[in-house]
């Protein structure tokens, strides 16, 4: 149910204020030490940051999808690291349990995700399969009341401080491609179960990816999600879906922030004796920035009341998180350029950015991926 | 104990004000505006006494127009438990004119306690909660950085020039907060919601018989001058040579 006007407005002006009072002043902090301060975490889960996607029914806020980009945008105003540490539990890491678990799955994890008390993470990426993700080699075997599982999954976010893995294993024979996978809910720390070290990233740092690899790794039967084999890579790509369009607001908010930071330069660095915002060239970098950030915007909300509607939007938010992630790549490349030299040290918040922006073409979805998806699905539809 | 905390709507701090091309006063159409910080802490203390076990309710007041209720709506989901909006819409409300709504208030509500911001930073006056303890008669202790109650007795650190000064005080009683009485908390999402259900009634100032025609009358506003640039200098002698003869102030 949408929430009022007034107390959605509430809500955002108080992310709005942490993130401007305790994320953006944290921000090289999380950088060097590449961890998010504890003070900051707990403050997270105070704030209720962990559970805003999840049903009010299990401990969460339950925003609708509009009213959750509306928050995305406030939040990744800050380092998309924070955004990071939440976004699993709101996302990918829950969205599994709430789309296709049983009741009972739902009772036991949902509210211990929605408090923070533990971290979700989504395990799907394997050495050897990454788009091609209907091939994937992770086994489940059911040996009476369990599943045991062998494999190795690749570049799995916040692995390193999760709970709960939402799995996907493959529970038919090698050959039988998307409908022999299923969807496993593995608690950590299980005998079996074993965490690479973390990796060395180009960016995002305080946010943490790093192997989950699965030797005789015994689960209950009762782990597998909604109680059904075989649904697992269906599951997946209803999660990602909806995921998209969370990474797309998540660019939008960090493409408002460069935009800022690069306007409060330009209108301070002098040059020839003039700020450099009185230059046309730099001035045409930032109305091309601000344009497609606000294009960008436009298409995620836009997006998101579809969805809300009951509207089928898998190629809508392909279409977002391909513009989107693209559009950030430039803003923040614009960003570099209006800072100059300023820009490629580290002492100005956009040589990082630049960095982090990167990995939004690559996760949740290719940005060829998204192209794939968006034309296969045109000319399906064209068919009829 | 039930404790009253007014709470007052201006503008955001973050805000950079603007004079009215006029002088009458500052410009505050679509200008972000946002609780008083000072009534922040005042509604964090009483949380936390309630938090202690001390409070039993906690009712936020505010005076002013339809859009007071969202201040108060961020007292409630702070964690107090019900509000007052004294509805109106009167461009200017003096301090005078609210100290004699809340002493209708108090009145009615036979509080044990009221804490309010020590000022409002609007128009920094500093008055309502004096003028109210002067009006109903109770004991008032004004900036307070610490706040300990029991037995019936409130005891208050107050911040004074050159030092700090510890007050006894009987209850029932009228506090007002200084900056560093506490850091307040951020509204958690879930509470902001809940919020939305918690009561605010709705009262005019005409119920209390409070005329709230301004007694005073601004003559005019004006921006602070411009700060001239500072210097600097390379040694004392130099310092102290320029403020012997160019500032004169040696
Ligand atoms: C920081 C980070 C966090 C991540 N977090 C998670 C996570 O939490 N969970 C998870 O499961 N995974 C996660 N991933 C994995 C991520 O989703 C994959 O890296 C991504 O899907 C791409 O897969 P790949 O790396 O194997 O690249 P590949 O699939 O090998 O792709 C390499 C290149 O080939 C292109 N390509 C591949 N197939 C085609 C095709 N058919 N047509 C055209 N071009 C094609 C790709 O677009 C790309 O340019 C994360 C990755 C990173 C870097």
């Amino acid at each position: 149910m949408a929430l009022e006007r007034e107390t959605l407005d509430q809500l955002l002006e108080t992310v709005r204020r942490f993130v401007g009072e305790q994320l953006i002043p944290n921000e090289d902090r999380i950088c060097q030490e590449d961890a998010i301060p504890p003070e900051i975490v707990s403050q997270m889960r105070q704030l209720g940051l962990f559970g805003y996607s999840i049903p009010e029914e299990y401990g969460g806020i339950g925003l609708n999808m509009s009213e959750e980009v509306q928050l995305v945008f406030e939040l990744s105003q800050a380092s998309p690291a924070c955004r990071s540490l939440v976004g699993t539990n709101n996302g990918i890491g829950s969205q599994g349990i709430i789309l296709d678990g049983s009741k009972a799955q739902m009772e036991k994890y949902l509210p211990r995700l929605a408090s923070g008390e533990i971290i979700g993470s989504f395990a799907l990426t394997e050495p050897d399969f990454g788009s091609d993700a209907a091939s994937i080699r992770t086994t489940a075997h059911r040996e009476g009341e369990h599943y045991v599982i062998n494999g190795t999954k690749r570049y799995i976010t916040n692995a390193p401080e999760a709970g709960l893995f939402t799995l996907m294993a493959r529970t038919g024979p090698k050959d039988s491609g998307a409908d022999g996978i299923s969807c496993f809910l593995v608690e950590a720390p299980t005998p079996g179960l074993k965490l690479g070290p973390p990796d060395k990233k180009m960016g995002m740092s305080g946010s943490h990816t790093c192997d989950v690899i699965f030797e005789d790794c015994r689960v209950p039967a009762s782990q597998l999600l909604g109680g059904q084999e075989g649904q697992g890579f269906r599951t997946a790509m209803k999660v990602l879906d909806r995921g998209r369009l969370s990474i797309a607001a998540a660019c939008v908010g960090v493409a408002e922030r460069l935009i800022r930071d690069s306007l409060t330069f330009a209108a301070e660095r002098k040059q020839f004796g003039r700020p450099i915002a009185d230059f046309q060239l730099v001035q045409a970098m930032l109305a091309d920035s601000r344009t497609e950030a606000y294009a960008a915007r436009a298409m995620v909300t836009d997006a998101a009341a579809r969805y809300d509607s009951g509207e089928t939007v898998a190629t809508l938010a392909a279409c977002c998180k391909l513009f989107a992630s693209e559009m950030v790549g430039r803003v923040a490349d614009r960003a570099v350029q209006i800072h100059g030299g300023a820009g490629y040290v580290a002492d100005y918040p956009v040589e990082r950015f630049y960095r982090d922006v990167r990995l939004f073409r690559l996760y949740e979805g290719t940005s060829q991926i998204q192209q794939l998806i968006i034309a296969r699905n045109m000319i399906r539809d064209h068919a009829g | 104990m039930k404790v009253l905390v007014p709470v007052k709507r201006v503008v955001d701090a973050n805000v950079k004000v603007r004079v009215k091309a006029d002088g009458s006063g500052v410009e505050l159409a679509n200008v972000k505006m946002a609780m008083n910080p000072f009534c922040e802490i005042a509604v964090e203390e009483a949380i936390r006494l309630k938090e202690k076990g001390i409070a039993e309710e906690i009712v936020a007041i505010s005076v002013g127009s339809a859009q007071a209720g969202e201040t108060i709506r961020t007292a409630l989901a702070m964690g107090a438990d019900r509000g007052i909006l004294v509805k109106t819409d009167a461009p200017v409300i003096e301090p005078l004119a609210v100290a004699k709504i809340l002493k209708g208030i108090v009145e009615a509500e036979q509080p044990g306690l009221v804490i309010l911001g020590k000022q409002a930073i609007d128009d920094d006056a500093s008055q309502t909660g004096q003028m109210l303890s002067a009006l109903i008669g109770w004991p008032q202790a004004t900036f307070a950085s610490k706040i300990e109650i029991a037995e019936g007795k409130a005891t208050i650190t107050r911040e004074i020039d050159g030092g700090l000064q510890t007050l006894r005080l009987s209850l029932p009683a009228i506090v007002t907060t200084d900056l560093r009485l506490n850091e307040p908390r951020y509204a958690s999402l879930p509470n902001i919601m809940k919020a939305k259900k918690k009561p605010i009634d709705e009262k005019t100032p005409e119920e209390f018989g409070v005329d709230l025609t301004p007694r005073l009358e601004i003559v005019t506003t004006a921006e602070p001058p411009q700060r001239q640039a500072g210097m600097r200098v390379d040694t004392v002698a130099e310092l102290v040579d320029k403020l012997k003869n160019e500032a004169g102030v040696l």
